[in-house]
């Protein structure tokens, strides 16, 4: 069955290097070798304005950050538009906006399917989880999943599923900040992690999730507005006619018309569902998104978040395909953007553009808006990265404070003083971690990981989410080996697969013990059959305590009475 | 939560009501967006090409398709959220209010 329908369209020898095992997901992360460019003063001095802004509001939110309620869910006192702006933020990181447009500039439509699929988790969330999630928690995901369970086993399996999801999106995101700043700033790779580094603790530590929210809107915004203006330059060089902007793409393109239709980005329909399932359900298991949903008063404005995040996420991802299509029609052409051969005048449209083709979307800034604009899209870059790994290292440290030190070691028996200051030393050791492992990981294929990132939540924490909200039933016994076992599931069959066997680990191609690049479509019901089974076995008075607590849950997730409101 | 208020609320055939009425229509909604989006994603598995029909100059159906995917989610959302802030919100409302 695998990679029958594979050869749909002619494979030229850049749709075969594109076409690497794991490049499903590999557009969210930057990889491969660049050269470090010339040092790029106006993107410089305009990042410097981003970071100055926003040290000044982390100085702010410092002031008003108190309570533990303050620090992790920013007091409860977001507004659904302003958490829909966030939502969009922490989803739309600085690899996506440049891996997407990439993709529409080599593969056409391809980089349309691969949006959509990102995007069609929203809805879902919204309709079956986000009212629940606010009614029930209160800083992290492992509250509602351990609401009426036994604290100390499924904080645990909540912060495992949660610190392994964080580490390997972190991972992916500051080896991408390092090539990226090498890009665009000409800064050393080792300086630009950790510069990525120090700022984001900066942000978590003094200004909490107040300070990561509006960095993170700031950041959105910042992008829209961008993206929205190059988008428009694009539009206006056709007067609005999109055919005849289609018309000259076809044409300048080497594919030509292969650029409308599917090519080789889905394999096969086993791949192509699973790699649905892991999009749609991953991002239903998110701990950093997730943890969003706990900084609005009510379940309304959850679900407001959700409403406007989907608006924005879409809007974006269509700007995505315009500017892709716009570098294709204004690039192309253009030999200024290449790498010329030894003659000095012949290039390959799809694989010499200086600085590869994650560069695409930054080189159009320049044609559409000159030098200026060019300083501003790359900032606007680097800002991205900065609000996504500050995001991510607030949920990592929520999990290791709030699940782990508070609930699993000090059983509860903890104040909130000393809980915010172990949330801020997890935070500094994170950071660490990550400059360290940025730096380590440099060289490596690390596209395989925000996959991996993806299909771990989607396995791990997805089930046992939905389930202790929906099912009676549900046991710690069958909640921990369930959770575990999709956790265990997903990853060995990530690293027997195609992606990590033969490109990472360097195996024969062909030999991988595992035939698909995603695990979802096996690691997700088996994480809920693990569940339901061992859930129904459990014939112990826990298990007929915690079914006899499941009313008063669901009254409370139903209704929101008792749910934790807004303290300012 | 009191023993007492689960009870009374429970009892309330306006929570029967609600929680029956929301999850049907989430339930609803969510097996929409995923025939849409599985259906899309088994288009382009099992017959790519069809994605290619030309149907205005160069512009595939698979165009306007997928745009139209990326506007449908956020109409979905728009159908749930505009139902969930007057309807479920009020019926809510009236639940909390009878529980005093």
């Amino acid at each position: 069955m695998k990679r029958v329908i594979a050869a749909s369209a002619a494979a030229s020898a850049a749709a075969a290097a594109l076409a690497v095992p794991g490049v499903a997901l590999a557009a969210d992360a930057i990889a491969g070798a660049v050269q470090k460019q010339a040092t790029n003063w106006t993107a410089i001095i305009m990042f410097l304005i981003f970071v100055v802004a926003t040290l000044g509001i982390t100085y702010w939110a410092a002031s008003k950050t108190k309570s533990a309620k303050d620090f992790y869910a920013a007091g409860g006192g977001i507004t659904g538009f302003q958490n829909g702006l966030a939502i969009a933020g922490d989803y739309m990181s600085a690899a996506s906006f440049l891996g997407i447009s990439a993709l529409v500039y080599t593969s056409g439509f391809d980089g349309l399917i691969y949006s959509i699929g990102f995007l069609v988790g929203w809805p879902v969330i919204l309709f079956l989880i986000a009212e629940q999630l606010r009614n029930l928690g209160k800083y992290t995901f492992a509250d509602v999943a351990s609401y009426r369970l036994q604290q100390t086993p499924i904080r645990t399996l909540a912060a495992s599923g949660s610190l392994v999801v964080v580490a390997l999106y972190l991972i992916a995101q500051m080896v991408g900040a390092g090539k990226l700043i090498q890009l665009l700033f000409g800064l050393q790779y080792n300086y630009a992690v950790i510069l990525v580094g120090v700022l984001m603790v900066m942000y978590v530590t003094f200004g909490g999730m107040l300070a990561t929210t509006w960095v993170q809107i700031i950041k959105a915004v910042l992008l829209l507005s961008g993206a929205s203006f190059m988008a428009l330059m694009v539009l206006v060089t056709y007067n609005f006619n999109f055919a005849a902007l289609f018309q000259a793409a076809v044409e300048i393109h080497p594919k030509h018309l292969a650029i409308m239709e599917p090519g080789t980005l889905v394999k096969d329909p086993v791949s192509a569902i699973s790699l649905g399932i892991a999009l749609m359900f991953g991002t239903a298991g998110l701990p950093h998104i997730l943890m969003r949903f706990f900084t609005v008063a009510d379940a309304k404005e959850a679900r407001k978040s959700v409403f406007y995040a989907t608006g924005f996420i879409g809007y974006f991802y269509i700007l995505t395909f315009i500017i892709g299509f716009g570098a294709i029609v204004l690039l192309m052409n253009d030999p200024s953007y290449f790498k010329l051969g030894a003659d000095g005048v012949t290039y390959d449209k799809l694989k010499d553009m200086i600085g590869g083709n994650n560069m695409g979307a930054i080189h159009l800034s320049k044609a559409v808006g000159g030098d200026l604009f060019m300083g501003f899209i790359s900032a606007v870059a680097f800002a991205t990265i900065l609000a996504v790994v500050s995001g991510l290292t607030l949920a990592g440290a929520s999990a290791v404070s709030h699940d782990l030190y508070a609930s699993v070691f000090r059983r509860g028996r903890v104040n909130e003083v000393q809980e915010i200051r172990v949330s801020k030393m997890a935070t500094v050791v994170l950071g660490v971690l990550a400059m360290v492992l940025g730096i380590a990981f440099e060289q490596q294929n690390i596209a395989f990981m925000v996959g991996l990132a993806f299909a771990i939540a989607a396995s791990a924490n997805f089930p046992i989410i939905v389930m202790s909200m929906f099912w009676k039933k549900l046991t710690t016994r069958g909640a921990l080996i369930g959770g575990f076992l999709g956790l265990i599931s997903a990853t060995v069959m990530v690293i027997l697969g195609p992606t990590v066997w033969e490109s990472v680990l360097g195996n024969v191609k062909g030999s991988a013990p595992f035939p698909y690049d995603n695990p979802a479509i096996f690691s997700v019901p088996l994480a809920f059959i693990g569940t339901w089974l061992f859930s129904i076995m459990d014939k112990s008075q826990n298990a007929a305590d915690e079914e006899a607590a499941f009313e008063a849950q669901y009254i409370r997730s139903q209704t929101g009475l008792g749910a934790e409101g807004a303290s300012h | 939560m009191q023993r007492e208020l689960t009870t009374k609320i429970r009892n309330n055939p306006k929570f029967a009501e609600l929680t029956s009425k929301r999850t049907a229509f989430g339930w609803t909604l969510s097996i929409v967006m995923l025939v849409i989006y599985y259906g899309f994603i088994l288009v382009v598995g099992f017959a790519p090409k069809l994605l290619g029909t030309p149907i205005f100059g160069v512009i595939t159906l698979g165009i306007p398709l997928g745009a139209a995917i990326i506007v449908s989610a956020f109409v979905l959302t728009g159908i749930y959220v505009r139902r969930a802030n007057s309807e479920f919100d009020e019926l809510n409302r009236q639940i909390i209010e009878e529980t005093k």
